[in-house]
């Protein structure tokens, strides 16, 4: 609790910065105007003017504010296509796109983290596959693969999977290394003493797996899953760049092509929501699952 | 030991059936089948040497499933599955015999290099076979051959890409990122209050979808690499931050008291002391964001760039349906990726050569 204040006034400090900066950026705009209609301006015309343009380059944050509340609630509970008015949610608003973009991100992330734990409990059991696959699987995080996320999507609709699953498979393999290597490692928490100690047991590898690994195993797992939860949106968005249709990938290049710079603010403030509550998602997950275990927090 | 017999009797019966299968069709591909003769007993021994229940395994499974796979039925398609089975069965073999053997010293390191080649390669191998077998269209995936001549033709196009996108975009934009995130987290560690309000903040934001911005910043910086560096540096800014305040903090009392003993100034405590200290974690952030750089300054040319550029020739050529030339960027994407990760452990090995991490191998 005592981190509230220095954050808030950082958070402040950056709503400061951003307004100045929306005045800067914004004032050449309104001087151009006024040189064009052959009136000269002062400050005291152009500040208020350049937090309220239609097409700024910086908008000022209570633009982004209102454009984001009347992209969500407004539109929703108001605008003709809104899901009071007709039942489903509007193609205009963002809670749609945001709800595409989510579904995609959370298939993608229980596939990859569902394989990632099966090939990481492989590896740790098996030699060859520890020798033959594990440095893949590191060398591959250094591979820019979400760069080349719209080319696997244009190229699996073009053989007629489209839909939710290629963006899903795209989420799935970004959220699917970093929980290998967290997994294989949580498997291998446990030291000499404790599988000693399963040895005198008679345990078997199963037991071994059920009673001690996987459970040493869960702080990594959780770790790790943040990382690929917020890669797995990463990669949803970015594979929504070339589809028409809906997802905030999408509204980000619609918006960077018609110039609608307070909407992409607006889209990114929704995509920055998504994130914070995913990653929180699984902290609060986290949080339960490690004190029922009896990890001390 | 029991187990061992029938796991072994098994696998010659799994045997016996895809030489029947293999038999059965041709007279025409004898070479093929003696080929693969020569692997089947190659991979036999070897397969028994070391695991049998996974040489049954791996042969039952994929000869059916290479079967089911293969389009056009006949000899060729059998021999081929056959074939294509019987390689991986040794690979895979070979891999195991390899990563059991008790080695040591230079032969362990060299293992090390061996194992993982072996099976790149047999990846490689079994994508070309799997594209040549069943016949699938290049627009959809082209061989690796196909990949390889495809990028040995076109290597000035891929290296003027190279150069607009990795030279000028990603490295201009992760030197200036970097080192802003470096001089920010120097300038912020004198203030306990400011470092409890920045390091929530920076590691939300690094959780967030920064490439998302790349938008933005191609309508602010124009379509040249200046905007991709902008992105770049968006990126790696906050992970480098959050990590260097980390490592500034990870001195040990005792060592900052003996600093103080020594009456060391702040400069002279953070030179000789805090900043090796925090080595470690300096260099785990620069490792980290050079896979993020490599990602923004591609994206970022999605949202608009010269007629050159890695980026700019994925989307067109996908655009174009030449896919060759798509993998063939994609290569040099993840050859200039782990280049450029191997470069900063390298000096990370020799910088933080004290460190437990580096030592003891």
């Amino acid at each position: 609790m005592r981190n509230v204040i220095p954050v808030l006034s950082v958070v402040l400090a950056i709503v400061a910065i951003w307004y100045l900066a929306a005045i800067w950026m914004n004032a050449q705009w309104e001087r151009d105007q006024a040189a064009r209609a052959g009136v000269t301006i002062g400050w005291a015309e152009i500040v208020p003017a350049t937090l309220a343009q239609e097409r700024p380059v910086l908008p000022a944050p209570h633009q982004v504010a209102q454009e984001f509340w009347a992209l969500t609630w407004v539109e929703e509970t108001e605008g003709r296509r809104g899901i009071v008015k007709s039942g489903s949610l509007s193609n205009r608003g963002l809670v749609l796109h945001a709800w595409v973009t989510l579904s995609a991100t959370a298939l993608g992330f229980i596939i990859g983290a569902g394989f990632g734990v099966l090939l990481a409990i492989g590896i740790v059991y098996n030699r060859a596959m520890d020798a033959s696959v594990m440095p893949w699987a590191i060398a591959s995080q250094t591979i820019p693969i979400v760069a080349i996320a719209p080319m696997i999507i244009v190229v699996l609709n073009s053989v007629g999977i489209s839909g939710l699953v290629p963006k899903a498979l795209i989420a799935a393999y970004l959220s699917f290394f970093p929980v290998v290597v967290g997994m294989v490692k949580g498997l291998r928490s446990p030291d000499h003493m404790q599988l000693d100690l399963l040895r005198t047991y008679n345990a078997n590898g199963a037991q071994g797996l059920w009673k001690l690994r996987l459970p040493a195993s869960m702080p990594y797992l959780f770790a790790s899953m943040k990382v690929g939860v917020a890669a797995s949106l990463v990669g949803t968005i970015v594979a929504e760049l070339p589809l028409g249709g809906a997802g905030l990938g999408t509204r980000l290049l619609a918006g960077s092509y018609y110039g609608q710079t307070i909407q992409i603010w607006a889209t990114l403030i929704v995509a920055a929501l998504l994130a914070a509550a995913m990653v929180g998602l699984v902290g609060a997950l986290q949080a339960v699952v490690l004190r029922r275990m009896g990890f001390a927090r | 030991m029991s187990a061992r017999v029938g796991g072994s009797l098994t696998v010659l019966r799994a045997v016996a059936v895809s030489v029947a299968v293999l038999l059965a069709g041709s007279a025409a591909l004898r070479h093929e089948i003696a080929l693969v003769a020569t692997f089947l007993a190659l991979g036999l021994v070897v397969a028994l040497a070391v695991r049998p229940w996974v040489g049954l395994l791996v042969l039952g499974l994929a000869v059916q499933q290479g079967m089911l796979l293969s389009g056009n039925p006949g000899p060729f398609a059998a021999a081929h599955w056959g074939q294509v089975v019987l390689v991986w069965l040794l690979a895979w073999a070979g891999v195991a015999l390899l990563s059991e053997a008790p080695l040591t010293g230079a032969w362990a390191r060299m293992r090390g290099l061996a194992v993982p080649a072996i099976f790149g390669v047999t990846l490689l191998w079994l994508w070309e076979m799997v594209v040549t077998g069943t016949q699938v269209s290049a627009v959809i995936l082209p061989a690796p051959s196909a990949i390889a001549a495809r990028f040995a033709t076109s290597t000035p196009v891929l290296w003027a890409d190279f150069v607009q996108t990795f030279v000028k975009g990603a490295l201009s934009g992760y030197a200036i990122g970097c080192a802003a995130a470096f001089a920010t987290a120097i300038a912020v560690d004198r203030s306990p209050f400011l470092q409890r309000g920045l390091l929530p903040v920076g590691n939300f934001v690094a959780a967030l979808p920064i490439v998302g911005i790349a938008p933005i910043l191609v309508m602010w910086f124009g379509f040249d690499w200046q905007s991709k560096a902008a992105v770049v540096v968006v990126m790696v800014f906050f992970p480098m931050l959050v990590n260097t305040v980390e490592g500034l903090k990870a001195t040990e009392p005792m060592q900052r008291d003996l600093m103080a003993t020594y009456s060391a100034s702040y400069w002279q405590a953070l030179l000789k002391l805090r900043l090796p200290a925090a080595m470690p974690f300096v260099f785990n952030g620069l490792k980290i964001t050079t896979t993020l750089a490599m990602i923004g300054a591609i994206v970022a040319e999605f949202f608009g760039s010269p007629v050159v550029g890695m980026g700019f020739r994925i989307s067109t050529e996908v655009g174009r349906l030449g896919l060759d030339m798509v993998w063939s960027e994609i290569a040099v994407a993840a050859l200039a990726g782990s280049a450029f990760y191997g470069v900063v452990a390298l000096i990370e090995k020799g910088v933080t050569f004290w460190h437990p991490s580096q030592r003891g191998r």
